[in-house]
């Protein structure tokens, strides 16, 4: 009887099943269905069929999706990554210089990545960075703009007020800096700062004890660590403390300490604006309060404010407020985002050019060259000894394998060899960052547990292996079998070119970098040996936070003078490594009426250009014997240059109003930045207390002893201060730091890029030298010498090297002079660097491929020519 | 540690082909389950235990002839193999085992309940 089951669930059953099942179940389905035919008619039998073909859905009998070829593609890449272990446990050389190469290439990469991370989430960890940002003003300043990061301080309220829509929060810092913070007799200087009351939520910051709510004024936040320097594991809220000379204040709460890369990292104790108000009567009674810019001010966007249009709203709220004599600085206020503040943090012109981020865009593209070099010296490798690897291929491709195949076989390769790579270079990383962190100042770890990590590394992994393994993959794959195997198989004379090229590249890098690196030390040791206008050995400053010192200064001298370990001391505002105060408030004879501009002012005691040792140049020192030195000023050169007096001695110049005499011409001293034109500055006469003492120690006493002496003393009339001091020479060494570490990294960084490149062509060399074995053999028979044979083998990877010598020069010095551009106090780039430069680069590579080379043109003759 | 796996379903199907002897193919397995035991036995279960029990080796199969009736399909064969036969001994005797075990009182009480 014949009878057919329902067409479509037939075709569902044998779209399903595993074919080598289906043709007999297919079978025993249809004798029954027509079985059940017979017996029960077609309606019950169809539903039983359907019934039968859902019932047999299942897993044993289902084919699987991918079908059978993939468990042969599984079995395949095994026997490619078990070919490639092969090749490279036999080759150990090779594959020391290749995952060597590589190793050292990724280690730079991924620290380079951690460093860009950091610099990139800097102040990210603040939950509102993306609304939080701080009011500058740009002011005219002598036709030049400047942009200064501190405003009036009634610009909060007027915010508030008349632009209140658009802030959730405005609040004022001040003070921002060292204090001393004592509790009983315990008394440190301690980083911190007076805030308005919203700070706490503005910044998220997060609580472990006590309340956030600065509502009462002699309140203090403390941060953890500074909680637990003071009180130990014992419990700080409610106790009392002093600032500086400040009332006493409640610790109220303690809040976790600011995270490494934050602006406010290490900022350990948070008081209140209501009590440095308070505190500060001059304020309540400033005759123009929108004079002075000593605040800091810090608003949180509304959620559907634009920054960019506040920023244009608020831009002359300023100068409404301000009087005609500073509105002719017309300061222009805006707003500086704070996930700009650490990148983006120079202003030239009033205008943002950028900050820290040329730098990690400079170390990122630095780190993708160290890495491409490293994926060179592999390629240059695999092509180089591809004729090791053509039989193989010849074979491979007689059996049947397809182009595509003997491309994924490479690429596995070099997969596995990257893998190892990144395994190794994961131990380099962890014993590089300790040395790493300390160079680069910061706190960076490796974030093992982090998915975002593995991912990166991953995607680093393969792209590594595809750069390195892409080249190498397509040459080898494209080899003709029967050439190959016919054994007449040779590579062209061009077959070296690519590989010329890219030794070429990977020089031409390492030369760059390393005539950076000598450049930016240059730089800097040019502004160090720039000379300075005084005398900064023997000198030391000592902070005085309270008046103690000056009440009793000639004590204090009397006594210091009587040990005899000091030649001199003065009192002063101002270290001689900085300028606190300026002013606008200075008018000569001749001034122009339109002109605003700001004198960097140091008040300083008598004796202050003795005990610097400053260089007068016309004039006289101020001096006891003169009453009238109250009020005589002495100007700087710049000064003097910039008010155009032709003869300053006598010269009166009036100070917001009052007279004063000029008295001496100083040569320019370097107080600032080493790399900046000095500024024009006034120094006066000052019988207020100053911020520090400063003292030249007498050179023929060893500081420490002259100091042991000396810290008695102070600690005799100032019972409240620690006794502290700061070598003039440590502090100005400081201002190197930041171009310091920059030359330390890039020289870490060039002097991996230099062993990677001479890795690079020690491998290349011996492959030469190798294939060479039988032609130098021939040569030695024939009377070579070795001298004649160690040039012959070393000239081609000379060549190169001057080759790439050229092509870095003009690419050095364009970077270069690009970075230089931006001190005003530079150094010049002499052609010596690039001569010197390439002569290291030259004796380097001829050190390095002379084993090779000597090795070859050593071997005996009889030995290379006696196997054919 | 077990020696064999059986299934109760496997058991019954191994015994079956045994029952059947060089005739022992999907439908015939089949029907000879349906009829001994007068239970309904769907093509999937059925076919899923021969898999599983070709994969224990405990049978083996071999194609044999097409016919009509099967719209030309061949019919595949199952034989049980020696270990298959191992397997059904051991499962055998471990049951009559069990059985002896019991204590005869309690089988007369289940029979008299």
């Amino acid at each position: 009887m014949k009878g057919y089951p329902p067409k479509l669930f037939l075709r569902f059953f044998r779209w399903y099943c595993l074919p080598k099942l289906l043709d007999h179940i297919e079978g025993d389905l249809i004798e029954v269905y027509r079985q059940r035919l017979r017996k029960l008619g077609k309606r019950k039998a169809d539903i039983k069929f359907i019934v039968d073909v859902l019932l047999l859905f299942r897993p044993s009998i289902i084919r699987p999706i991918e079908g059978h070829k993939n468990l042969n593609n599984y079995g395949m890449l095994k026997s490619y990554f078990k070919i490639g272990w092969r090749n490279l446990s036999r080759n150990k050389g090779y594959s020391f210089i290749n995952i060597g190469g590589l190793a050292l290439g990724i280690t730079i990469t991924i620290l380079i990545s951690l460093w860009m991370y950091d610099e990139l989430s800097f102040d990210k960890s603040h939950q509102n960075y993306g609304r939080i940002a701080r009011v500058v003003q740009n002011v005219t300043n002598n036709g030049e703009v400047q942009t200064w990061t501190t405003v009036p301080f009634p610009l909060a309220e007027e915010l508030r007020k008349n632009y209140g829509s658009d802030f959730k929060h405005v609040v004022m810092a001040v003070q921002w800096g060292d204090h001393l913070l004592s509790f009983d007799d315990k008394r440190l200087k301690v980083t911190g700062v007076y805030f308005e009351k919203e700070a706490p939520e503005m910044f998220s910051l997060k609580m472990t004890q006590g309340s956030a709510n600065l509502s009462d004024p002699v309140s203090i936040l403390l941060s953890s660590s500074m909680a637990k320097t003071f009180f130990g594991d014992g419990d700080p809220l409610n106790k009392f403390m002093k600032i500086d000379n400040m009332p006493l204040v409640k610790v109220i709460g303690v809040y976790e300490d600011f995270p490494h890369n934050s602006t406010f990292a290490g900022l350990n104790f948070i008081s209140t604006w209501d009590l440095f108000y308070s505190g500060n009567s001059w304020l309540k009674t400033a005759e123009d309060p929108w004079r002075p810019n000593f605040t800091t001010l810090f608003v949180q966007l509304n959620d559907h404010a634009d920054i960019h249009a506040v920023s244009s709203k608020i831009k002359d709220a300023k100068l409404k407020r301000v009087n005609v004599q500073l509105a002719k600085k017309k300061p222009e206020l805006f707003l500086h985002s704070m996930s700009r503040w650490h990148l983006y943090s120079e202003f030239k012109n009033g205008i943002n050019i950028g900050g820290a981020i040329q730098y990690v865009w400079m170390f990122g593209i630095i780190g993708v060259f160290v890495l491409l070099l490293a994926c060179i010296n592999f390629m240059n490798l695999s092509t180089a000894r591809s004729e090791k690897r053509a039989k193989e291929v010849g074979i491979r491709k007689t059996v049947g394998s397809l182009g595509g195949q003997l491309i994924l076989q490479f690429f596995s390769e070099s997969l596995l060899t990257v893998l190892f790579a990144f395994i190794f270079s994961l131990l380099l990383v962890q014993f590089a960052l300790p040395f790493f962190n300390e160079v680069s100042n910061k706190q960076m770890s490796i974030a093992w547990t982090n998915p975002f990590f593995w991912c990166t590394s991953i995607i680093l992994i393969v792209l590594t292996a595809l750069v390195a393994g892409s080249y190498p993959a397509f040459y080898l794959s494209s080899f003709k079998p029967v050439k190959v195997l016919k054994g007449t198989f040779k590579a062209g004379r061009f077959a070296a070119m690519p590989r010329k090229v890219l030794v070429v590249l990977q020089f031409t890098v390492s030369i760059t970098l390393i005539v950076g690196t000598v450049i930016v030390y240059q730089q800097i040791q040019f502004a160090k040996d720039r000379p300075i206008g005084y005398s900064r050995n023997n000198l030391i400053n000592i902070p005085t936070m309270n008046p103690s010192i000056h009440n009793h200064f000639n004590a204090v001298k009397d006594e210091l003078m009587q040990t005899g370990v000091i030649a001199s001391l003065a009192e002063s505002q101002s270290p001689t490594t900085g300028v606190w105060n300026s002013t606008s408030g200075f008018s000569w004879r001749g001034k122009d009426p339109d002109l605003s501009i700001d004198f960097g002012v140091v008040s300083a005691g008598l004796d202050y250009g003795k005990t610097i040792g400053w260089h007068l140049k016309e004039g006289r020192d101020f001096s006891r014997d003169f009453l009238s030195d109250s009020s005589a000023l002495i100007l700087n050169q710049a000064a003097v240059h910039l008010m155009g007096l032709k003869n300053p001695i006598g010269e009166v110049v009036t100070w917001w109003g009052h007279p004063n005499t000029v008295i001496g011409v100083i040569k320019d001293m370097v107080m600032e930045s080493p790399y900046d034109e000095p500024r024009p500055i006034i120094y006066e006469l000052s019988k207020d207390d100053g911020n520090m003492v400063i003292i030249k120690l007498n050179p023929t006493v060893t500081a420490n002893d002259a100091l042991s002496k000396i810290e008695p003393i102070f600690k005799k009339y100032n019972t409240e201060q620690p006794f502290e001091f700061q070598f003039v020479d440590d502090d100005y060494e400081k201002k190197f730091g930041n171009e310091e570490r920059i030359g330390k990294l890039s020289g870490f960084f060039t002097t991996l890029a230099v062993i990677i490149s001479c890795l690079g062509i020690f491998g290349l060399a011996s492959f030469t030298a190798e294939q060479r074995t039988k032609e130098i053999g021939i040569r030695k028979v024939l009377g070579a010498s070795v001298s004649t044979l160690w040039r012959m083998l070393s000239k081609d990877f000379v060549v190169l090297v001057v080759l790439a010598c050229f092509i870095a020069v003009p690419l050095s010095y364009y970077f270069l002079h690009q970075w230089l551009s931006k001190y005003a106090y530079r150094t010049e780039i002499t052609g010596w660097v690039f001569l010197v430069t390439g002569i290291g680069a030259i004796a380097i590579t001829l050190l390095t491929i002379s084993y090779q080379a000597i090795k070859a043109a050593l071997m005996s003759p009889v030995n290379s020519l006696k196997s054919e | 540690m077990k020696k064999y796996y059986l299934g109760e379903f496997e058991e019954i199907v191994l015994l079956t082909i045994g029952i059947l002897n060089k005739e022992a193919y999907g439908v015939s397995i089949k029907n000879e389950i349906e009829a001994r035991l007068e239970r309904d036995v769907s093509m999937g279960g059925m076919h899923s235990s021969l898999i599983r029990l070709e994969d224990k080796g405990y049978i083996k199969s071999s194609n044999g002839e097409a016919t009509e009736e099967r719209a030309g399909r061949p019919r595949r064969y199952f034989e049980i193999t020696a270990l298959g036969k191992k397997a059904i001994a051991y499962s055998k005797s471990t049951r009559d085992e069990l059985w002896n075990a019991i204590p005869k009182v309690v089988l007369e009480l289940r029979q008299s309940l």
